[in-house]
């Protein structure tokens, strides 16, 4: 991103107060209503019905609703390894579903087709279908898959359509990242 | 469309005579996502079926020919991903068939112990999604909540929740850490008590009992002659279990009942692996008792198991060792073995090829569900639609094994 | 207690039973593949054998034997608690069988004695182009109907797609993907070279983290630190004087 280049005036008629507004809105409407596809094939699947029960509890960003129809659905999770005998299904489900809708590749299968290198796997449900958020991990934890969804809402909010990747929150080399592991454990009462 | 006062003879009716098709594709929420069946109705009742599976075949038999055979753990902890601890150990113990070794105590306690764990947690699975599946959504959350607890044990110990690569070839990667006894002791009772709540709510219902008894029956021979093994085989009434006919491990010092069934219908399946979760928590109960808290956890042959940390880096021999079994891999004797274990649905079987270098020549994985899953068509056949759905979960397909 | 399998079928099928073994515990029978069948009805049928539960069948193949695949049979029987291994040479003769519709790979299918080998005998052949004659619905199972090739087979290289669909070319992936996205720290990727300009500019841009070092690493005290420079520096007079 490089500075800005050129300033323009907004004209009152082109953006006026209210359109900005609705906007922000819908933005805020849409992120906390997300209705999800999950397109579950593989282990993945385990950490997804993990995130759904009440211990890391997906329900309290909104997105707990499953809808099965395509039609129905604006998010659409793809969990797990997509094999190339399984893409057509996957291609024909994301063309069925209705704009705006966008795509999280839970996974490192999903994301970039994992160790899973050979005659049988797509590497990465990019290659099919276009993805907006990549939560690498095999599984991923449930949190960071909660990192990639407030992630989202995030792009909602702002309507950027930019490909993001899920990263650690501190680099697991580091002093401060053993401090607060340290720090965690001692709260859960482990020594 | 004609005016609905218009008489009409019955005669004139031109009613369509096709049976129809339709596909329960393989994005679906009860078929586990990974499997399709093309039925042919007529009416609601199936005539014909066509169950496809493949859509997760990852090519694990192909993958395993790369590499060296410690390199196959994080592989087969994928196949039957609720219970990646008895993978793990399948393949560990077939390993050691060939080598010829046997590991120290403490590790097989250790062993058994981790794939109990595991099958708990596969049995709570399967029986939560089967009830999930038929709108009862409350035990499966409970169910989830218990498995959380186990996996909290699993993440002390091996470091991951789900998939754990935690089997060596000689031994576990890690001793057992200093929690682990008090752990399983504190967990067992609460994982029982969710065991009985989620049974108290299901098994007076009428609903869940309807459509489950009954439903999906398969006789005795039938399921002998299909290679049926597994709670699926002891709900229809035979007693056969790998634990018990060909103890491994140390199941033979350890005292558990195995649960069998009669009619070999999706009750029975749902009750035998209640039942298994009892058991399990038995035969935990007994390890935690029995299992030494000292003592050696990896065979002592520096050909097979991989030097001390310290060692390497301060030592040529364990240098030399260390490289020699990263780089070319465990040199397994030339020949093949057949080993089989009590995985989450039966007997897991892994027939290995070995050339004699580090490399494994072919690595077969006999799928237990994969013989399950083939009676399905027939077992479908003559029932309605909403049959499918707990006969399907019932058998607990596993996709990643089954599909392999 | 396997051996009584063994036995029985050496006594039956003399001269049909090429070798057998008993490498680390399993009972193993070679067979001639032309009496596959019948060996196997006689496990099934035979009353010292009762071979009823059906366990495997799968495929091994050896690109260099003149007989390339071998056909395994694993089987159990509930009432005696015995395994045999069962297996059987076959290949065709006249060099590689690649072509899909070629079928001189063949063998007997056991299905009509055993029904659950059905869908093991369709994996053979979708994984090996094994044809099991006598199979009531031999095609394919674990791979779609569209592809060509044989994958388990020795020759069929790892890696070798044949898309269903046509994938789409990403282009979106590369700005937001510099060197400086994604994971900021540990980014293992063969496709920047350290001197590639993005990959410096990137480097140096990076916060310097605090690593954590091993004790043998961390910095020496002041002492050690001059008496290191002092050595250093002795080796180099002699040369300075010559």
């Amino acid at each position: 991103m490089g500075a800005l280049t050129e300033t323009r005036v907004i004209e009152a008629s082109e953006a006026g107060f209210a359109t900005t507004r609705f906007e922000a809105l819908m933005g805020w409407v849409q992120k906390y209503s997300l209705f999800q596809y999950p397109y579950v094939t593989a282990c993945c699947g385990m950490e997804f019905m993990a995130m759904a029960s009440p211990r890391f509890d997906m329900a309290r960003f909104g997105a707990e609703a499953p809808r099965f129809s395509p039609r129905q659905a604006d998010l659409l999770w793809v969990v797990g390894t997509i094999s190339q005998r399984q893409a057509p299904a996957l291609r024909r489900v994301y063309e069925q579903m209705a704009d705006p809708k966008w795509v999280l590749a839970f996974g490192t299968c999903a994301s970039c087709g994992g160790f899973y290198d050979n005659y049988t796997t797509v590497a990465g449900i990019d290659k099919i279908i276009p993805c907006d958020v990549y939560v690498p991990g095999c599984p991923p934890r449930p949190e960071a898959v909660i990192d990639g969804l407030l992630l989202l809402q995030d792009k909602i909010a702002t309507g950027s359509r930019t490909p993001a990747v899920v990263k650690p929150r501190t680099d697991p080399t580091t002093a401060e990242h053993n401090e607060l592991v340290a720090a965690d454990r001692l709260r859960l009462g482990k020594r | 469309m004609e005016p609905l006062d218009q008489d009409l003879e019955e005669g004139e009716l031109e009613m369509p005579a096709d049976p129809m098709s339709l596909n329960l594709g393989p994005s679906h929420p009860a078929m586990h996502g990974t499997v399709r069946i093309v039925v042919e109705l007529s009416g609601e009742t199936i005539t014909k079926a066509d169950v496809q599976i493949g859509y997760l075949h990852r090519g694990f038999e192909k993958m395993c020919e790369r590499g060296t055979w410690n390199q196959i753990y994080p592989y087969v902890d994928r196949l039957n991903y609720v219970s990646p601890m008895l993978n793990n150990v399948g393949f560990s113990l077939a390993v050691e068939k060939m080598l010829g070794v046997t590991v120290p105590e403490r590790s097989q306690y250790y062993r058994v112990a981790l794939g109990e764990l595991a099958r708990i947690s596969d049995h709570l699975t399967c029986n939560g999604a089967m009830a999930m599946e038929l709108g009862a959504f409350t035990p499966f959350l409970w169910n989830i909540r218990a498995r959380e607890m186990i996996w909290d044990i699993l993440e002390e110990e091996t470091g991951a929740r789900l998939t754990h690569s935690f089997g060596r070839v000689g031994g576990m990667a890690m001793p057992p850490s200093k929690y682990f006894k008090d752990m399983v002791r504190a967990t067992l009772p609460r994982v029982l008590a969710v065991v009985l709540e989620s049974e108290q709510l299901l098994l007076k219902n009428r609903i869940f009992l309807d459509r489950l008894e009954n439903v999906g029956r398969i006789s005795k021979e039938d399921a002998l002659d299909f290679g049926w093994t597994g709670p699926c085989l002891r709900s229809t009434g035979v007693p056969y279990d790998v634990r018990r006919a060909h103890p491994y491990l140390v199941y033979d010092r350890l005292e558990f009942d195995v649960p069998v069934g009669s009619t070999g219908d999706n009750f029975d399946r749902f009750m035998c692996r209640e039942e298994e979760i009892r058991q399990s928590i038995r035969i935990l109960e007994q390890c935690m008792d029995q299992m030494p808290d000292e003592g050696p956890m990896n065979i002592d042959d520096p050909r097979v198991v991989l030097p001390e940390k310290e060692d390497v880096y301060t030592t040529i021999e364990a240098t030399i060792q260390h490289f020699k079994i990263v780089m070319e891999g465990i040199k397994v004797p030339a020949g093949e073995v057949y080993s089989y274990t009590e995985a989450g649905n039966g007997e897991l079987g892994f027939y290995l090829v070995s050339d004699g270098s580090g490399t494994p020549y072919r690595c077969r994985i006999r799928p237990p569900c994969f013989a399950i899953t083939q009676c399905l068509d027939k077992l479908i056949v003559g029932a309605m639609i909403p049959d499918v759905v707990p006969t399907f979960g019932s058998m607990n397909m596993i996709g990643g094994e089954c599909d392999h | 207690m396997s051996i009584v399998v063994i036995d029985a079928l050496k006594q039956r099928f003399a001269g049909a039973i090429l070798e057998t073994h008993a490498q680390f515990g399993d009972d193993t029978a070679v067979v001639d593949p032309d009496k596959w069948f019948e060996i196997s009805r006689f496990l099934r049928t035979d009353s010292r054998c009762a071979m009823n539960m059906f366990v495997d069948i799968t495929a091994v193949d050896y690109p260099d034997r003149e007989q390339r695949f071998e056909i395994v049979m694993h089987l159990r029987s509930l009432e005696r608690g015995h395994r045999v291994r069962l297996k059987a040479r076959i290949g065709d003769p006249f060099g590689e069988a690649d072509d899909d519709d070629d079928d001189t790979v063949q063998i007997d299918s056991v299905t009509p004695i055993w029904q659950g080998a059905n869908w093991f005998e369709r994996e053979v052949f979708d994984m090996f182009g094994v044809v099991f004659r006598g199979h009531p619905d031999l095609r394919r199972i674990l791979m779609y109907p569209e592809f060509k090739g044989f994958p388990l087979r020795k020759d069929y290289p790892a890696n070798k797609i044949q898309p269903l669909i046509e994938f789409r070319k990403v282009q979106e992936k590369l700005p937001p993907f510099g060197p400086d996205e994604g994971m900021s720290f540990g980014r293992q990727t063969h496709e920047y070279h350290r001197d590639d300009p993005q990959m410096i500019e990137a480097r140096a841009k990076k916060p310097k983290s605090k690593v954590l070092l091993a004790p043998s690493q961390q910095k020496a005290p002041a002492s050690q630190q001059k008496a290191a420079v002092t050595q250093q520096k002795a080796p180099s007079t002699p040369q300075k004087e010559s």
